[in-house]
């Protein structure tokens, strides 16, 4: 195995300016880049968005949407929870009305059946899976549902092996069978639960044996999960990106939803749904309002009361409309409708689907502003770099992971150069177009938030310090929270109860990139153990477990093109091309391939991925791509293609 | 049907610690109760995430009407019992322990034992200088952390936390037995021709410095190691959304060392290779 150096980037320690995109960078004072970007952004009014971060804190976030809110003037705010978890959000509050996992790590410790779907958590959530394996040594029984058989599959007591993109069937089928069975919970779908009569309606055509042909799931296999998910007292469903990476995102998250509806595997202690987040504050991103429609404390920017006690709070006027989500914000870049972007800490040229359409709409804007700690490649498209500390080390402030816990980052060392404080950047930006902001600190920031959130009212930072983190809801300062959400959905009262959760009433829909004779493999993709994302944050440790991009296929696949392990081949879609050696596992299965996304520099799988949107999240179907492998691979160019 | 049952809420018991009458929850170990009434036990072997080995022996205790003494670490608390901490018997079992613990590996990296060698008047160069029974130089195969087995005293603790109490890889294992005993990869591998996956949760758990940071032993190895000069800051790993806590532990602006709070509701004080050595990117051309 040839280990493979990643390329490293160096931490920015000035900012960078230019005075037109032909132009090299060059080394500026922080008063002339502020003075660059204001301009920039002031002559950009109306057409301006706002790419904020899920990796920066909290405070960070409320921050950010309250520059491109109040100064800017726009709803249109996001992060790249769009890539990835969006549909999570959007199919949770579709069905309760919030968008967070419904249960804590504690409660799959202590839970009777888990479900992994479409989630390699063994590699992706390594200390989330030390809670299922607690689980599973507790007794548990494991079940996973993922295309490939992954480490995670490795502990499973069943393997569910699912064609890509056919979720929905299998879960109808799983639904079908549940109702045929008279396993579910008939008083909870009564009391707490609406559209049930329409949902049976829908599943019926699922038979297992229609689901087999479907899915390529064995109908015993699906008949023993739907029976063991129904009887178990507690049931954890926990999924990733699997799930969530395809043109119809929102509908499978719903699709899964429906399985705890109908057997009541949600509002109670060791009963829930579980999201597995990709990146360490992707929750409170949105929780904090860096989202096109919704007001920090996940409060819907159209709720005029709302809107009211914002505007109060905050001396300004809001839109009483939802601005561009982060792929819609792309379209208008295309269109002209956005011309200028401030974009802290992301890398949407690298990691959105159809990187090369990425880029070349990132060019089409009239002024670009990245603030990052990297000169990534989508800073290298930039007018003006604004360097930024590293908010997990670097700064103050606050993050909240999958189970919904706001938890404290703290700043353990001095940044590097001239680097600043997002938070800091952001208030001196606003200050040059007229909104003097004063915040003492982080937690000045996270104060004025509790006043506005009643969500995370209750969480000062001494009891956030005190109690190792909080979850939220966490609406007074004596609360600690029950940790599961929706527990009033079992409440006798109909008024505690709230507004039911209805059932989701999706319709199989196979992936857009369609297999035929020039593009007979299915490529899918995912992550590694030791890196993350798009590398720049992985590449730089000396991983003895890095390997580098490969194409992996399974063994059947390898031998009828007549490859083996390091032969580099030219994997082709629709949309582009790229060569990358390949690997065989054993966990594919004939017509299924996979790589990751983690070493775009070397392979740029996002050149290969197509930019399918789902409608309602906007989240790109990076899981299913048609490709074929091109064995004929010039000599030369296979020894320029490692490095 | 509940395969999971969930746990009863716990009563109190009482019983005497060193004549003094005292209470512990039930469930409560021996060494449990004494750290809570301030009494210094030494342990090694003892991992607060671990189910007690009762391999060192160090931590042993007088229990009134037990022919043996018994390891605190992992005897639990009953009603009734008279516990003595400090007896002769007591301290000359620990001094032995000690001694034959000190003589025959290197404890100079290991927190507390020169206290407890001079507490005890424990004498390890009685045993002549042959008492060693390790003699290799430190294994480097890898550029994330280093296996000194001089410093090994076969406490276990390492292969329970890679094995089936928190990270179920199995990498390491016990291999040969008396004098021969050590841990072993499988076949004595490198680690990275191992079933290894760097989670370094087997350096959070090692007592004595045998497994450490490659940062920590290259900066002994040059003498730039400094304690004195370290701070420890606790906050959440830049990577995936499960929120893990992370200590990082700073020596003039760099990160050394990266731990996690035991007690932490999230990570009991496990990691994954990303969190645990994935920190190299913010000090990237800081210099």
């Amino acid at each position: 195995m040839k280990h493979r150096k990643q390329r490293t980037y160096d931490r920015l320690t000035h900012p960078l300016v230019r005075d037109s995109r032909a132009e090299p960078f060059r080394s500026a004072s922080w008063d002339e880049a502020l003075e660059r970007a204001a301009a920039g952004f002031r002559a950009a009014r109306g057409a301006f968005g706002m790419f904020s971060c899920a990796r920066a804190t909290n405070e960070m976030n409320y921050v950010a949407q309250k520059f491109a809110r109040v100064v800017m003037g726009t709803h249109n705010v996001d992060s790249c929870n769009r890539t990835c978890h969006a549909p999570s959000v959007a199919g949770l509050s579709a069905a309760f009305g919030s968008g967070g996992g419904t249960s804590s790590y504690r409660e799959v410790e202590e839970t009777d059946l888990i479900v992994m779907w479409g989630s390699n958590a063994r590699f992706a959530h390594p200390i989330f899976f030390q809670h299922v394996l607690r689980g599973v040594r507790g007794g548990a029984r494991l079940f996973a549902v993922d295309p490939r058989r992954t480490s995670t599959a490795a502990w499973a007591d069943s393997w569910l092996g699912l064609n890509v993109g056919t979720d929905i069937p299998l879960a109808h089928a799983l639904g079908r069978e549940i109702i045929h069975a008279g396993l579910c919970d008939e008083a909870f779908i009564a009391r707490a639960t609406t559209g049930f009569d329409a949902y049976r309606e829908l599943v019926e055509p699922w038979t297992p044996t229609a689901a087999e042909k479907v899915t390529g799931v064995p109908a015993a296999a699906i008949r023993d999960l739907a029976h063991a998910y129904a009887r178990a007292e507690r049931a954890q469903l926990c999924w990733t990106l699997g799930v969530t990476e395809h043109h119809n995102g929102t509908d499978n998250v719903r699709a899964l939803i429906n399985l705890a509806l109908l057997t009541g595997h949600v509002g109670r202690y060791g009963a829930g749904l579980q999201p597995l987040r990709g990146q360490n504050n992707v929750q409170g991103g949105g929780d904090m309002g860096a989202i096109p429609d919704r007001l920090p404390g996940f409060q819907d920017v159209r709720d005029p009361a709302v809107r009211h006690k914002f505007e109060q709070a905050w001396g300004a006027e809001l839109a009483p409309r939802h601005g561009l989500n982060l792929t819609g914000m792309f379209e208008a870049m295309e269109s002209r409708e956005l011309r200028a972007v401030y974009c802290v800490g992301e890398n949407p040229a690298q990691s959105e689907a159809d990187a090369e359409q990425a880029v070349r709409r990132l060019r089409r804007l009239d002024f670009l502003v990245v603030q990052d700690i990297f000169l990534t490649r989508t800073a290298e498209l930039a007018d003006v770099v604004l360097p930024a500390t590293a908010a997990w080390c670097e700064t103050d402030g606050t993050t909240t992971n999958s189970e919904r816990r706001v938890q404290r980052v703290r700043k353990a060392l001095r940044p590097p150069g001239d680097a600043r404080e997002d938070i800091d950047i952001l208030c001196a930006l606003a200050a040059r177009l007229g909104h003097e902001w004063k915040y003492a600190g982080a937690e000045a920031v996270w104060d004025e938030l509790r006043d506005l959130s009643p969500d995370h009212h209750g969480m000062t930072y001494p009891r956030l310090e005190e109690h190792q983190g909080l979850q939220w809801p966490c609406p007074d300062e004596r609360d600690t929270g029950p940790g599961y959400l929706h527990g009033r959905l079992w409440d006798p009262d109909p008024a505690r109860r709230g507004p039911p959760a209805p059932f989701g009433l999706v319709r199989h829909d196979p992936p857009v990139d369609l297999t035929d004779e020039d593009f007979p493999l299915r490529l899918t993709t995912g992550r590694r153990l030791d890196s993350y994302n798009t590398g720049v944050q992985s590449g730089s440790f000396a991983s003895p477990l890095r390997r580098g991009e490969y194409v992996e296929l399974c063994p059947e696949d390898a031998a009828s093109y007549g490859v083996a392990t390091g032969d580099l081949v030219r994997v082709v879609s629709r949309r582009g091309a790229v060569e990358a050696p390949v690997w065989i596992d054993t966990g594919l299965r004939p017509g299924l391939a996979f790589m990751t996304m983690h070493f775009p520099d070397e392979v740029d799988t996002n050149r290969l991925t197509i930019e399918a949107n789902c409608p309602i999240a906007g989240t790109a179907e990076f899981k299913a791509s048609a490709i074929r492998i091109e064995t004929a691979v010039a000599a030369g160019a296979a020894s320029a293609g490692r490095s | 049907m509940t395969a999971v049952p969930l746990r009863p809420p716990r009563r109190l018991l009482e019983f005497t610690l060193d004549g003094e009458q005292t209470r512990a929850p039930e469930g409560a170990t021996i060494l449990d109760a004494c750290r809570a009434a301030g009494k210094d036990i030494p342990t090694l072997c003892q991992g607060d995430t671990l189910t007690p080995k009762n391999a060192c022996r160090t931590c042993v205790v007088e229990v009134e009407g037990a022919r043996t003494l018994v390891p605190a670490c992992a005897r639990g608390a009953e009603a009734g019992m008279e516990i003595r901490t400090d007896t002769p018997r007591v301290r000359h079992s620990r001094k032995v322990v000690l001694e034959l613990l000190a003589s025959s590996v290197d404890l100079s990296t290991t927190p507390g034992v020169q206290d407890w060698l001079k507490e005890y008047g424990a004498e390890p160069a009685r045993f002549g200088p042959d008492a060693a029974t390790v003699n290799e130089t430190p294994r480097v195969d890898n550029d994330l952390y280093v296996r000194d087995y001089d410093k090994c005293i076969l406490c276990y603790k390492c292969v329970d936390a890679c094995g089936e109490q928190w990270q179920n890889t199995f990498a390491i294992a016990t291999a040969g037995r008396g004098f021969d005993a050590r841990i072993s990869t499988e076949f004595d591998a490198p680690l990275t021709d191992s079933a290894c996956v760097y989670c370094g949760n087997c350096i959070e758990v090692c007592p004595t410095g045998a497994l450490s940071f490659k940062t920590e032993f290259d900066m002994r190895a040059d003498g730039s190691w400094d304690p004195s000069r370290q701070t420890e800051t606790t906050t959440v790993c830049a990577y995936c959304g499960v929120g893990c806590n992370l200590t990082l532990h700073v020596q003039d602006n760099e990160i050394v060392k990266v731990s996690s709070p035991h007690d932490n509701p999230v990570t009991h004080g496990n990691l994954c290779v990303k969190g645990r050595f994935g920190y190299q990117h913010v000090q990237q051309g800081r210099r």
